[in-house]
């Protein structure tokens, strides 16, 4: 019972800080202290925080480490910016219309997981990282040849620009390299929040059930998991599935907050930088990757401002190598140790 | 004819990803880590050739084949002496630390190389000379292979050769081996592992002089982020391959550049990566550890 409590008290305080910090934002952005460049990296980081509790989700509790989690968000953008120009006429209310479109990147996003989970999960470790990667770098290209567009007679798919047959009066959506375009920005800092909030709501009573302790379990060892008869595929599948269905909606509201989204946007690289947000937060604490995933995106934002704006790339890589040293120093580990007596139980171990 | 060509093409651009994959593979085999920033010390590499090629220009063409050969020793001297350095420096460190830690400090290590080349020598695309120049016709105006594309045959034949002898026949190949088989088991036996793991860093890195330097001879376009594509693609390469396996490599970084090469001509430019990634998820489908991989069951 006490461990229960434990727990869901550990939820409440994730809530906290969110709700905390979202009022603090408010607050500073009701009295005009913050910059315009600083708001306008408010919906990314709400985007980045999803996008690394949705990760943890695979790589921190499920323990399978994904390299494609940018992958899943592109499905989501190019979904949720298609619907969002679909319901125009359907939804004319903007907040209704952006949860709709949310919810469709949510879905394609959870689809995509669906093909890629089902024959996937078999695979372990390394080539289960690997194959991530690979559907990554797929969705990637296949976005970058796809032409979408809507006019009188219907939607249109064109894999290039010589088959896409738009009537004059029609919409182009999608226009294969150039990505979205003229989307009509949706996003606000609110929506942010509550999606964060949802996405704590979903991965924190997921992880407290019953199935998130059999998804534990497969982690700490699936031979003894499945020996007491805890269906692997069902559970890997629950855990992956419900990740990239996050990622889908984190990736709309990205894409509707930009006028124009491009597929390379959502490449390796992005996969990576969430990987790293998950990693240093600490795999599989929630809070942690809440955490790391605002500092470590606002922070290198910050650092452009500054006159040593052309080094802190550079800067960000040293510190990240630095702190992967640090963490894992044995001879460190032992003095903070010594410092700092065990806690019992403690959440996480980043 | 064209297809002739298409096949030739592939091969060469096959034989380069094999060297590189060769890279990824050894040092996975031996460290289990993914080595993310192999794809960059490949960029490093084209560097160093580039600025000795540039200085060389307009030689006559008995000293352009001295610098030519100079630039690619020159470039594997430094690749291999900052893989030992990255390896003793970053990974070395961590040899006990769990996989992951590993991975982001190789991603980091990565980020680190990139960004120091975008501050040393600039963000701006170079056009690099290719070490040699001109082709072999075989058939007039139909057929043509050029020297580079000969030269990645070759090059990738003979470092085949010599690292399978090298592996199967002396000693530090053996220990190379060993420790990747069981590194406790190869330390009782009195191999020091810490010495063998940064010889197969150095191996790993030169190879990626040597692929850095044929690959901007053959595709003659540098930036810093020049080595991170190819790079992804040959660890492709490599696991398709199986990877820990040499032959693997190999054949799974030929087959690669071929399939990518037939994609280009025969379905779509623009789809080419995502047939090479298809085809790789549908090989590690029926064949769980890559073509050329031991399955190993897990024991209980």
């Amino acid at each position: 019972m006490k461990k229960i409590n434990k727990n869901s008290l550990n939820g409440f305080i994730n809530y906290g800080i969110v709700i905390a910090a979202f009022a603090v934002i408010q607050l500073l952005l009701g009295m005009g202290r913050l910059s315009n460049s600083l708001q306008s990296l408010l919906v990314p980081a709400c985007c980045y925080i999803v996008m690394a509790v949705s990760l943890n989700l695979t790589v921190g509790i499920l323990g399978e480490l994904s390299l494609g989690h940018g992958g899943f968000m592109s499905l989501g953008a190019f979904s949720g910016i298609t619907a969002s120009i679909l319901l125009q006429g359907a939804i004319p209310m903007a907040p209704a219309r952006l949860a709709a479109s949310m919810a469709v990147g949510a879905v394609f996003g959870a689809l995509g997981g669906v093909i890629v989970g089902v024959p996937v999960l078999r695979l372990q470790g390394d080539y289960l990282a690997i194959v991530t990667l690979a559907f990554g770098q797929i969705i990637q290209n296949i976005i970058m040849v796809l032409y979408v567009g809507v006019d009188s007679r219907g939607i249109h798919l064109a894999a290039s620009k010589e088959r896409f047959d738009l009537a004059a009066d029609g919409t182009a959506i999608i226009k294969g390299p150039m990505g979205a375009v003229g989307v009509t920005k949706l996003a606000s800092f609110t929506a942010g929040f509550v999606l964060i909030m949802i996405t704590l709501l979903v991965v924190q009573n997921l992880v407290n059930s019953r199935s998130g302790r059999a998804i534990m379990a497969l982690r700490d060892n699936r031979i003894a998991a499945e020996s007491v008869g805890i269906n692997t595929t069902k559970y890997k599948l629950m855990a992956f599935v419900t990740s990239a269905a996050l990622a889908g909606a984190a990736g709309a509201l990205w894409g509707l907050n930009y006028s124009s989204t491009v597929a390379s946007k959502f490449n390796f690289n992005t996969s990576i930088l969430v990987l790293v947000f998950v990693v240093l937060g600490g795999l599989g604490s929630i809070r942690g990757s809440i955490i790391a995933a605002a500092l470590l995106y606002i922070l290198p934002e910050t650092l452009r401002a500054w006159d040593i704006a052309e080094y802190r790339m550079l800067i960000y890589a040293i510190i990240l190598i630095l702190v992967m040293l640090a963490t894992n120093n044995e001879r460190l580990k032992i003095l903070v140790g010594r410092v700092i007596p065990k806690r019992k139980g403690a959440a996480g171990n980043g | 004819m064209s297809f002739l060509n298409n096949v030739i093409t592939g091969v060469s651009l096959g034989s380069i990803y094999a060297i590189i994959a060769l890279g990824y593979t050894m040092v996975y085999g031996i460290a289990k880590m993914l080595n993310f920033a192999h794809g960059d010390v490949i960029m490093v590499g084209a560097y160093v050739c580039f600025f000795v090629m540039s200085g060389a220009a307009g030689l006559s063409p008995q000293a352009a084949v001295l610098a030519s050969v100079g630039a690619v020793l020159l470039a594997a001297v430094v690749c291999t002496a900052l893989g030992i350095v990255i390896e003793r420096l970053a990974y070395k460190p961590l040899r006990s630390a769990p996989s992951l830690a590993v991975l982001i400090t190789a991603i980091g290590v990565s980020y680190l190389l990139q960004n120091s080349a975008q501050l040393l020598w600039g963000a701006d695309t170079k056009t690099f000379r290719p070490i040699v120049e001109g082709s072999l016709v075989l058939i007039p105006g139909q057929l043509s292979i050029s020297y580079v594309a000969v030269l990645s045959i070759v090059c990738c034949v003979v470092v085949m050769a010599a690292l399978t002898a090298f592996t199967g026949g002396t000693k530090l190949g053996k220990a190379m081996r060993a420790c990747s088989e069981d590194k406790a088991a190869a330390q009782l036996m009195g191999i020091d592992v810490n010495a063998t793991i940064s010889m197969t860093f150095a191996i790993g890195s030169a190879l990626a002089a040597l692929a850095g330097v044929l690959m901007c001879s053959a595709y003659p376009v540098l930036s810093p982020t020049t080595g991170s594509l190819p790079g992804i693609r040959a660890f492709t390469a490599a696991v398709f391959g199986g990877i820990g396996s040499v032959p693997g490599a190999l054949l799974g970084g030929i087959l690669l550049g071929v399939i990518e090469t037939f994609a280009k001509a025969y379905i779509s430019t623009d789809l080419s990566d995502a047939v090479v990634f298809a085809v790789l998820i549908i090989v590690l489908l029926v064949k769980p550890a890559g073509l050329m991989g031991r399955y190993v069951p897990e024991k209980v």
